[in-house]
């Protein structure tokens, strides 16, 4: 069964709705219980990375998304928040993330640069460039655009971590692959065509 | 790169879709469910739903259409009309929108903006000023454009901006359903006093309108009713969207 991690961040309705309409079950639970029972997890979320972190914490998920993600190796999608909690560290809250990938979350900082007149948010729609060869890619084509709201990003220390790379004042890894952990900052529930055969591309793996 | 974002607003009266001139006068267009519908299988950048008789009937949208529209549209939803409590934002997010637009009961009490961007972060508030020239200049009205208030459009522009607005829609009450072009010296002046994405709203026909409005404006979006919903000049209804092709060739031709 796929999971969809709720833990009070934002409204999770889009990305059920979004894996329903393409024929998947999926359960939307806050119970560690049936987070272990999980096949698959979409680890949606919108907000700040330290209320995130700490949410996770009190309604005691991190045991258990701990092992399922590290040992057992389940798939699992982090949307936005859900992606930027995976890295080290995390500059909003200055606290520790859940550190499966090499990457810390860090604001845009646009000061004594050239893009100082960009506008925080990055809100809109801005396009994806693929790097290597990730299979939430495998019906999307390169250069598609996808729909970002956000004020902070992953900034990988590993190349290798990059599976699609945004331009906004800084090229910036909008999409991250490592094993059985996916992410991507812009949300594929609220993008189109592009977006359900990135969420479809997610599920369909064995 | 960061894309101009079009998009179209659907106007409600209520359950039914319409379209005003000048805040008036309003055309029934059709099912609100099926025209976002239409917009969604066009893959529009966003899609805005606000009833325009919400505050007069002191009521809010209705959140049975916002969630029967975002149960099948995967794109970015604005709804607005009636929007008055912090209760009403929540029952507007879970019932799938993603930002909620407040347009009297902003102006009025600029402190509920305050209250409410802190209660859902500001990239979920939207505050929407309608503003008409008169013999003094520009100047704000609530109620749907009925209410006359002293204040100049900039100046609310940055003060809802400091109560932690996330968005501005600036609609222009005179080019409304005219399809005359936006008045882009009004989005001039409220995207040269604030920091915050502005939606150009009211008075645009074609893509040209909406390149005015971005490039002239300093607009980073723009909204458009007639022209997505009316076809030829006798303004039949006819949902339509311009293609990718045809926005990219408008935005970004040299």
């Amino acid at each position: 069964m796929l999971v969809i991690l709720d833990y009070g961040m934002g409204n999770l309705r889009s990305v059920l709705r979004r894996v329903e309409k393409l024929g998947h079950k999926a359960l939307l639970t806050s119970d560690p219980a049936e987070l272990e029972k999980a096949s698959k997890i979409i680890m949606p979320g919108v907000g700040a990375f330290n209320s995130g972190m700490s949410n996770l914490e009190t309604r005691g998920l991190l045991p258990t998304l701990n092992r399922k993600v590290l040992q057992e190796k389940t798939p699992i999608l982090g949307i936005c928040l859900g992606m930027q909690m995976m890295c080290r560290w995390g500059e909003e809250g200055d606290i520790a993330g859940l550190g499966w990938i090499d990457a810390d979350c860090v604001r845009f900082n646009f000061e004594d640069k050239q893009g100082g007149y960009l506008r925080i948010p990055h809100m809109g729609w801005n396009t994806v460039e693929q790097k290597g060869d990730c299979l939430l890619f495998d019906k999307v084509d390169q250069s598609t655009r996808f729909y970002f709201v956000h004020s902070y990003y992953v900034k990988p220390h590993a190349e290798t971590l990059i599976a699609g790379t945004t331009d906004y004042g800084v090229e910036f890894a909008s999409a991250i692959h490592q094993g059985n952990i996916y992410g991507t900052q812009f949300h594929p529930e609220k993008s189109h065509q592009a977006g359900a055969n990135m969420i479809q591309a997610f599920l369909a793996q064995a | 790169m960061l894309l101009p974002r079009i998009f179209p607003t659907i106007l409600l009266n209520g359950i039914g879709a319409v379209k005003t001139v000048k805040f008036d006068a309003p055309t029934y267009i059709g099912d609100p469910i099926n025209t976002a519908r239409i917009f969604n299988a066009n893959e529009v950048d966003e899609l805005a739903l606000l009833d325009i008789n919400a505050t007069a009937e002191n009521r809010m949208i209705s959140l049975e259409i916002v969630s029967r529209i975002s149960d099948e549209c995967f794109m970015p939803l604005t709804i607005g009309g009636g929007v008055k409590t912090i209760e009403d934002i929540r029952n507007a997010i879970n019932a799938g929108a993603e930002k909620v637009a407040i347009n009297s009961h902003a102006i009025e009490n600029p402190g509920f903006v305050r209250e409410a961007s802190n209660e859902f972060g500001s990239t979920t508030v939207v505050v929407s000023i309608d503003v008409k020239k008169d013999a003094d200049g520009y100047r704000v009205y609530t109620r749907s454009g009925k209410m006359p208030t002293s204040k100049d459009p900039v100046a609310v522009a940055v003060e809802m901006q400091s109560m932690g607005a996330g968005e501005l829609f600036v609609n222009s009450i005179d080019q409304d359903g005219t399809m005359a072009g936006y008045d882009v010296e009004l989005i001039r002046q409220i995207t040269r006093s604030v920091d915050v994405p502005v939606v150009a709203c009211g008075g645009a026909a074609n893509l040209e309108d909406i390149r005015s409005a971005i490039y002239d404006g300093g607009a980073s979006a723009a909204t458009a009713g007639s022209m997505f919903v009316f076809q030829g000049r006798k303004r039949a209804v006819l949902i339509n969207f311009p293609t990718r092709a045809e926005i990219e060739e408008a935005l970004f031709r040299e």
